[in-house]
């Protein structure tokens, strides 16, 4: 089937198949080996990293893991008192309830704009839509500020103080004010383009938004929904500056993300730390990308190919 | 060990009470909604399903922006009025000046080299066999973290002393080929060029997975009939294919500079935006967190909130299009 395709689209005949096949291979090696570079650092002690280059230490390997325990627990690196594992697991707190909140919320705001009719609907879709390329650094500031101190006109409060700042939830709520924009822009695409008819026959047998929404919306929106929350997991899992905004550094709340950049400084002998420790926060979004890369390119292209 | 445990177990209940809440306050109120019916039914519904969605932007984008603004005329500490002080500073400090030379050359080399690379990959990839694996694997960097990335490049580019062996890439390829290994992070201006490799590194598969989608959507019997007519190569890419995958290429275009305009984990992690490195997005970040200056922060958020308004501008035009066509 894609064979088939492939000798009718249109790169026929735009490169020979033969210099096609070389380039794409050539440029896919050189793309790959930074990261095959890292992960076989990583089971190098740190006087076989500084002794050779990593790609002679395939020829005779004498790999270890200590590495990773040493990284994982912190026992022996001196750099590291107590090991990444609790960041690896604030990582985890963070990401789950900042994925699954945003992608809900935009879900019903995607169903709202797509399909119940009000007055300034194109209006709030448009704002929406061009909220996407505000950079994030345009609100870091005021809204950790509304965090810690609250919002006030003159000394009337009008908003009280959260009390979040520095708390998980302070990192749950920014992002997903966050990725609202994206999230819902690219929801309203899939959601508006469920079969009208159905929605219609629906309300004519007397079911309400709140019916429609779970019994008919939901389940055909699986597709979409997949793709967004793997898009949202990978961004928070990823993310540094709003965790170094809105996280303090401790490993009470801090992600691995912002651990790993904070070990870049401390050099000399953080090789070991620095290549184990990086792998290990890569780990988790490679594993998520390889076994669900099928829906997440599907939800990107929903997003930008028309 | 059993400290990391009891330390563990607090935070994992925080998160199955904090999404049990949500999911329970949401059924609740379906269930209560649900239950309206005749006139009042659809306002309610229609501000339960994006009242939510409408509060928070407005809590955490629109009124945040508007206090940026306010804020980049203002003080340090925001507590008086400074006029346009925090926005001379920047025509007048020499710093600033390298940063927004960094920070154009960035949104011009990168979106440009990304997008052109993309979409030679993409049409290249269309011609072989077993295009899956190859593609997957120059698409898999977009799941590894700005500061993944950046320490996976520091292994690329490290440096050691002519004495000792060298152990980086891009050191030994040099070596290897008769050049003099550097201290790479500190020769400028290739610093930058490294860092932007960096940045395009991660990035690319994104252009060249939708471009290769936009391609494949190209009709058959387009290229076949204009094949028969004799057009290959060079002439068939520029009058079929490209005009073709115009609105895409653009896309990946206006999604590059967005992106590398804000580009702030590399830099930061790399170099700390010095050696004549640093961005606009690494530099407001230190205004506010470590020089602890709101006003100069605030203003250069403002500059880079200016720097996105054209692409925002075209994004809504080209939506609005999109809408009226359809």
């Amino acid at each position: 089937m894609s064979a088939k395709l492939a000798s009718h689209s249109s790169g026929r005949k735009i490169f020979s198949t033969r210099i096609a096949a070389v380039v794409v291979w050539a440029i896919t090696i050189i793309w790959t080996i930074p990261t095959v570079g890292l992960f076989v650092t990583s089971f190098k002690s740190d006087a076989d990293i500084l002794g050779e280059p990593w790609w002679k230490s395939l020829l005779h390997p004498k790999f270890t893991l200590d590495n990773y325990s040493g990284v994982l627990l912190g026992n022996d690196t001196q750099s590291l008192s107590s090991g990444v594992l609790p960041y690896f697991i604030n990582s985890i707190v963070i990401t789950l309830p900042a994925t699954i909140f945003p992608v809900v919320i935009a879900t019903m705001a995607a169903y709202a704009l797509a399909w119940i009719k009000f007055r300034g609907s194109d209006f709030v879709f448009f704002s929406i839509f061009a909220l996407q390329v505000v950079p994030l650094q345009m609100a870091l500031v005021p809204l950790l500020l509304l965090f810690t101190g609250g919002a006030h006109i003159g000394s009337i409060p009008i908003f009280p103080a959260l009390g979040i700042a520095g708390d998980f939830a302070g990192i749950w709520v920014p992002h997903t004010m966050f990725a609202l924009p994206l999230a819902i822009y690219l929801l309203h695409n899939f959601i508006a383009s469920l079969p009208r008819d159905l929605m219609e026959a629906a309300h004519v047998d007397g079911a309400n938004h709140f019916k429609v929404f779970r019994m008919i919306v939901l389940p055909l929106a699986v597709p979409g929904i997949a793709a967004l929350s793997i898009f949202q997991f990978l961004w928070v899992w990823n993310d540094l500056l709003v965790a170094l905004t809105f996280a303090s550094g401790t490993e009470e709340v801090a992600p691995i993300n912002s651990k790993l950049a904070s070990l870049v400084g401390q050099y000399g002998s953080g090789y070991t730390a620095l290549s184990a420790g990086a792998f290990i926060t890569i780990a988790v979004p490679l594993i998520v990308f390889f076994s669900l890369q099928r829906y997440f390119v599907r939800g990107l292209l929903a997003g930008s190919v028309k | 060990m059993s400290e990391l445990i009891s330390a563990t177990i607090p935070k994992f209940t925080s998160v199955f009470i904090a999404i049990g809440a949500f999911f329970a306050i949401l059924a609740l109120l379906f269930a209560i909604a649900g239950r309206v019916n005749g006139k009042k039914a659809r306002p309610i519904a229609l501000t339960l399903f994006l009242g939510p969605a409408l509060l928070l932007l407005l809590a955490g984008l629109i009124i945040p922006a508007i206090r940026t603004i306010i804020f980049s005329f203002m003080n340090p500490d925001s507590n008086g009025w400074v006029g346009f002080a925090n926005y001379t500073w920047m025509l007048r400090d020499p710093n600033v000046k390298v940063i927004m030379v960094n920070t154009i050359l960035w949104i011009i080399v990168v979106p440009l080299f990304t997008a052109a690379l993309a979409l030679l990959l993409a049409v290249m990839l269309d011609r072989i066999k077993h295009e899956s694996i190859p593609k997957s694997l120059l698409f898999m960097p977009m799941a590894i973290s700005f500061v993944g990335a950046s320490i996976i490049f520091k292994f690329v580019y490290e440096y050691r002393d002519p004495t000792q062996v060298q152990i980086g890439l891009l050191s030994s390829i040099v070596d290897f080929l008769g050049g003099t290994p550097q201290n790479w992070m500190l020769s400028k201006p290739l610093n930058t060029f490294l860092l932007m490799i960096i940045y395009i590194w991660t990035q690319m598969g994104f252009g060249m997975v939708i471009l290769s989608a936009a391609i494949k959507a190209v009709p058959a019997d387009i290229v076949e009939a204009s094949s028969l007519d004799g057009a290959s190569g060079w002439r068939l890419f520029r009058n079929i294919t490209f005009p073709m995958v115009k609105t895409t290429f653009i896309v990946v275009l206006a999604t590059g500079v967005v992106g590398a305009l804000k580009v702030f984990d590399i830099v930061r992690t790399m170099t700390g935006g010095n050696f004549s490195t640093n961005v606009l997005a690494n530099e407001m970040y230190s205004q506010v967190f470590v020089q602890f200056d709101q006003g100069k922060g605030s203003a250069l958020a403002v500059v880079l909130f200016l720097l996105v308004t054209p692409i925002l501008i075209y994004n809504i035009r080209s939506l609005r299009m999109e809408r009226t066509n359809s």
